[in-house]
């Protein structure tokens, strides 16, 4: 059996006998007997650290590694610096709890104050939070932050990701407040259904950025329509993206949430996450979750706090506007650490050679006879094709060790990031082709 | 502990004066005093309705909110701006601090005159 | 300490990515952002010593005793973390095809049987990702069972005033009307209060137990029973699971549903503040109910957050569960409630508990009459144990006890740690009788004096912005 817990048998007995007992059951006595757990639970035996290391290896191992990655869909498999990996193992910064007592946290505080301005030098916007759970949950409470006594409905369009309009959905549910989907044609929001759907019970209207399809949605023009009708809006945008995109601050957006997983985060079927969240100065109260702010100590020295503490949940309670009383500290970290060593131009040639790799990466497989693309806007990273024998191609490819598209419904959704060369999409393509030959 | 004599007075520590058929609304001195350092205030909009009793805004200080419940119902016709920009002056100076202007009068509650609030402050405290 | 934006200068880079060696794609001028994101640009070494900086400025359970009442700081096991980053877990696309996630989906299946087991559950998500968000998804439980039942009536959720604030702003999140009792004066639910607030509005009730003073409620069963009578549902918010794992089960206790918190009783680290995971168990009439992804899984289901949930996470859980086994659950959970009688017993003669019986992991101490006598506060003692390297207890908190300090010692601290705690607690006691106004102006040797944090809230700056 394994164990952590370090007193010795002789220092234990110690203990019960400095409290007058024979026996740690004693302790239980407010227990009522019947609810005691008799004969033990129905657990293994527990093991040496060996033991678990060689139970744990074996079960990833039996999971398939794949070395090219031509899927997103809301993961994305993006190159992740070293140092990137070494800063949140640090095991000050692994092992501490949320930054409560200022005087001994400032290096968690001055992290995420950090973390908070690179979130908003990213997308442009004026204030951000320490973070939320991920980018759908981060979508749910921005459109609760929109609505208001008169206002209560929630657009969104078709060509968000489907978790994100789900999550929103349920979030929707437990207030008892409408969502409304707009449809989608040619892969990106109907400007005229949305037209029509603002009607003056709707609050916020939320856009994808790149969408769902990796379509380039005409943000600035949909937001517009939005604040004619007098809707906030919200954007969810792809942090890579940022790095040449125009920011959602340029597109007039009122809050700008993401899902940060792209910010050196490896895929991990599907988590831990990050959901970022920034807004206007005029906003900045309505935000949820944790903000730390700056302010000077009793020498008068700058120093860090969590602030606009009366704002969450552990002092409103049931009035607080969200349960939430964590972030993703580590995570929100490991997203400042590739911020930083990236740098702006960093992370501009990561978007650029993204879009450059996916443009490639489309071009040559629409050379392939049956595949052309669904969409024909701009995109991003991300784009669909048609795929005949969609399954025997993916599964070609996968004994490759290539992981294709996503099969949807139209096709299949492809993804290209930095990290995939030339020479793996050439590959890949040269296996569709010999398929569909 | 400052009780001016011109003011009536609610159970919630609200200050009231009547101006014409138009309630004038702030925070008493004992208020402040308990709250602590205001560092912000929520008020409602010019036009919105205000129930008797019921919350019109509230105040916070670092660890604490408290609503500010209405001694009147009616219809906001002014809120004091200068009480949003600099929250303090509600610690500083809170008779001449007023939050909020009511008008078209409905329900009205019981108020006490200085004295008798006095009285109820020293119950309470 | 300087800002990494202060620590800036233009030009400097790291050449982290190959090349491009496909033809250069522009994008159209009208997608274009206007100019380069202002991040700041610094090289390797500025960023390594610039983490590092901040690293000695980070308090960890590796650095000593983290009595947190209530957020249970144990140990975090090293193995666990080597586990996490194994490629094979890390490199995982969570919409890669169901026969090459055959490991995944083990983790998920094994972490499932053994908390099920733990809890007495029947089913469980592995999606919220924190305690908060397990709580949101739990009470959603309860409202999706009733809406399905056709309940219209049930709109208020029960919730005792000694409750973490997140129950009563879950319950509020979920469209309930909270019904707050008043807790008993030895901190247990009152059942005449109980039996008041329930009716055939009353959607379910929120409980934990041990509760958050620190005492098992022994008539748990009456409440759950009447609860279940009134036609309501039974949620257990499981903060404090790690007093009784493998001694008592929710289940057993009469809870319908419960959320576990992996990141403090199944030993997954804090990160300062996150990730975590939530995970939720129920009773089997209530699994059709549980969320799932849209993408991964199905439509028709509700759904938290995306894809499953913070998987690394149930990976470290899993590790710990097999580590610990039948023999080490309980021997954790027995240990974290002698460790805590054992330090409360030291401390006692000095600083009063705010009730002095049995606790289970954790208990309150009341500074009330402490700070009639010496004007020191509950703020100032905790202010104070930081000089003495100690990371403060809970404080506040619950706010049925008045200048309350809540410690949790948990298993993991050996009896020396305790007595040397106790030994702390003794000096710091008799400074607050000898100097008083030392401690009002505590700490003097951390990382800073105490911050103005009216100043924060009054003028709130929350980011750097360069100087004009």
């Amino acid at each position: 059996m394994g164990s952590y817990v370090p007193s010795s048998m002789e220092q234990r007995d110690e203990m019960l006998k400095a409290l007058g007992l024979s026996s740690v059951l004693e302790l239980y006595k407010d227990v009522p007997e019947e609810m005691l757990v008799k004969g033990g639970l129905d657990l293994p035996e527990g093991m040496s650290e060996m033991g678990t290391m060689r139970a744990m290896s074996a079960m990833a191992a039996k999971n398939i590694v794949f070395g090219t990655v031509l899927r997103g869909a809301g993961s994305y498999d993006h190159y992740i610096p070293s140092i990137v990996k070494t800063v949140p193992a640090k095991e000050e910064f692994l092992t501490a709890y949320t930054p409560y007592q200022a005087e001994m946290s400032q290096g968690v505080l001055q992290s995420i104050f950090e973390y908070q301005t690179m979130i908003c030098q990213l997308t442009g916007m004026d204030v951000s939070n320490a973070s939320v759970y991920d980018g759908a949950s981060a979508a749910a409470e921005a459109a609760a932050m929109c609505r208001g006594r008169k206002r209560t409905v929630t657009l969104i369009s078709a060509a968000a990701h489907p978790d994100v309009i789900n999550t929103v959905r349920t979030y929707c549910m437990g207030s008892g407040t409408e969502m409304r989907i707009v449809p989608a044609r040619d892969g990106k929001t109907d400007p005229e259904a949305l037209k029509e759907m603002l009607t003056d019970d709707v609050a916020g209207f939320y856009l994808q950025q790149p969408n769902f399809y990796g379509q380039i949605e005409d943000a600035e023009e949909l937001g517009a329509m939005a604040h004619e009708a007098g809707a906030m809006f919200i954007m969810g945008v792809n942090p890579i993206s940022l790095g040449i995109m125009k920011t959602p601050a340029e597109c007039g957006a009122d809050i700008a949430v993401g899902e940060g997983q792209p910010l050196g985060m490896p895929m991990a079927y599907g988590g831990p996450y990050l959901g970022f969240m920034a807004t206007t100065e005029k906003n900045m109260r309505k935000l949820p979750g944790r903000i730390v702010g700056e302010t000077v100590d009793s020498r008068g020295e700058r120093c860090y706090v969590l602030s606009l503490q009366a704002r969450e949940q552990h002092i409103r309670r049931e009035k607080a506007s969200s349960n939430i009383c964590s972030n993703e500290a580590l995570c929100a970290l490991t997203a400042s650490v590739y911020m930083a060593a990236m740098g702006p131009d960093g992370i501009a040639d990561a978007a650029a050679q993204c879009l450059s790799k996916a443009h490639y990466l489309a071009k040559q497989l629409c050379t392939v006879k049956g595949v052309e693309l669904v969409y024909t806007g701009d995109f991003f990273h991300e784009f669909v094709t048609t795929m005949p024998e969609k399954d025997k191609v993916l599964k070609a490819l996968e004994d490759a060790g290539i992981l294709g598209g996503l099969p949807i419904e139209e096709g299949v959704l492809w993804c290209a990031t930095e990290k995939v060369s030339k020479a793996e999409m050439d590959r890949a393509v040269s296996i569709v082709k010999e398929v569909l030959a | 502990m400052n009780f001016p004599a011109e003011l009536k007075y609610s159970k919630d520590h609200e200050w009231v004066i009547m101006d014409g058929g138009v309630a004038v609304i702030g925070i008493t001195d004992f208020a402040q005093d308990a709250l602590g350092d205001v560092v912000f205030v929520n008020l409602p909009q010019e036009g919105d309705e205000v129930g008797m009793g019921e919350a019109f805004g509230d105040v916070e200080s670092v660890k604490a909110v408290s609503d500010l419940n209405s001694p009147v119902s009616g219809t906001v016709c002014a809120v004091n701006e200068a009480a949003l920009d600099s929250p303090e002056s509600l610690n500083s100076d809170p008779y001449g601090t007023w939050l909020i202007k009511v008008q078209d009068l409905g329900d009205t509650e019981e108020l006490m005159d200085a004295e008798a609030y006095k009285a109820f402050c020293d119950t309470v405290a | 300490m300087k800002l990494i934006f202060e620590k800036s200068a233009p030009g400097r880079r790291s050449q982290l990515l190959d090349r491009c060696d496909v033809e250069q794609f522009e994008l159209p001028e009208k997608f274009k952002r206007a100019e380069k994101a202002p991040l700041p640009q610094l090289s390797e070494i500025d960023v390594d010593r610039h983490y590092s900086e901040l690293n000695t400025r980070v308090h960890g359970v590796n650095t000593s005793f983290y009595p947190l009442g209530s957020c249970t700081m144990k140990y975090n096991p090293r193995v666990n973390e080597e586990i996490a980053a194994l490629p094979g877990f890390t490199g995982i696309h969570p919409l890669a095809p169901e026969y090459s996630v055959q490991g995944c989906k083990e983790v998920i299946a094994t972490a499932k049987k053994y908390l099920c087991e733990i809890s007495g559950m029947d089913d469980m998500t592995f999606q919220p990702a924190a305690g908060a968000h397990g709580e949101f998804t739990g009470v959603m439980l309860i409202k999706q069972y009733h809406q399905s039942r056709g309940d219209q009536k049930r709109c208020k959720i029960i919730v005792p005033d000694s409750a973490h604030g997140t129950n009563p702003a879950t319950a509020a999140m979920c469209g309930f009307e909270v019904v707050n009792i008043a807790s008993a004066p030895d901190g247990c639910v009152d059942i005449e209060a109980l039996k008041a607030a329930l009716g055939d509005d009353t959607a379910g009730l929120m409980l934990t137990n041990p509760n958050t003073v620190g005492l098992f409620d022994e008539n748990i069963l009456e409440i759950t029973r009447l609860v279940h009578e009134a036609g309501g549902l039974c949620y257990y918010d499981g903060a404090n699971l790690n007093a009784v794992m493998g001694v008592v089960r929710p289940g057993d206790m009469g809870f319908d549903c419960t959320h576990m918190n992996l990141h403090k009783t199944f030993s997954t680290p804090h990160g300062g503040g996150g990730p975590g995971a939530g995970a939720v168990g129920c009773k089997a009439f209530l699994a059709p109910f549980l969320p799932k992804s849209a993408l991964m899984d199905e439509e028709g289901h509700i759904q938290v957050r995306s894809f499953e949930g913070n998987f690394l996470i149930v990976v470290r859980a899993l590790a710990y569960l097999l580590t610990l086994g039948k023999e080490g659950i309980p021997e954790a959970s027995t240990n974290a409630v002698l460790n805590a009688n054992y330090l409360m017993h030291q401390i006692k003669g000095t600083f009063e508990p705010a009730f002095d019986r049995i606790c289970m992991h954790e208990f309150v101490l009341d500074l009330g009459a402490f700070k009639k006598e010496t004007g020191v506060s509950a703020l100032d003692v905790a202010k104070t144990l930081i000089d003495y390297g100690m990371h403060p207890p809970t404080m506040y908190f619950p706010l049925i006890v008045h200048e309350a300090l809540m410690l949790e010692p948990t298993e993991t601290e050996s009896k020396d740690t305790l007595d040397w705690a106790a030994e702390v607690f003794r000096k710091v006691y008799e400074l607050a009788h000898q100097d008083p106004e030392y401690m009002h102006e505590a700490p003097h040797h951390a990382q800073i004096g105490r911050p103005d944090e009216v100043l924060a809230a009054r003028k709130p700056v929350v980011r750097f912005r360069p100087a004009e």
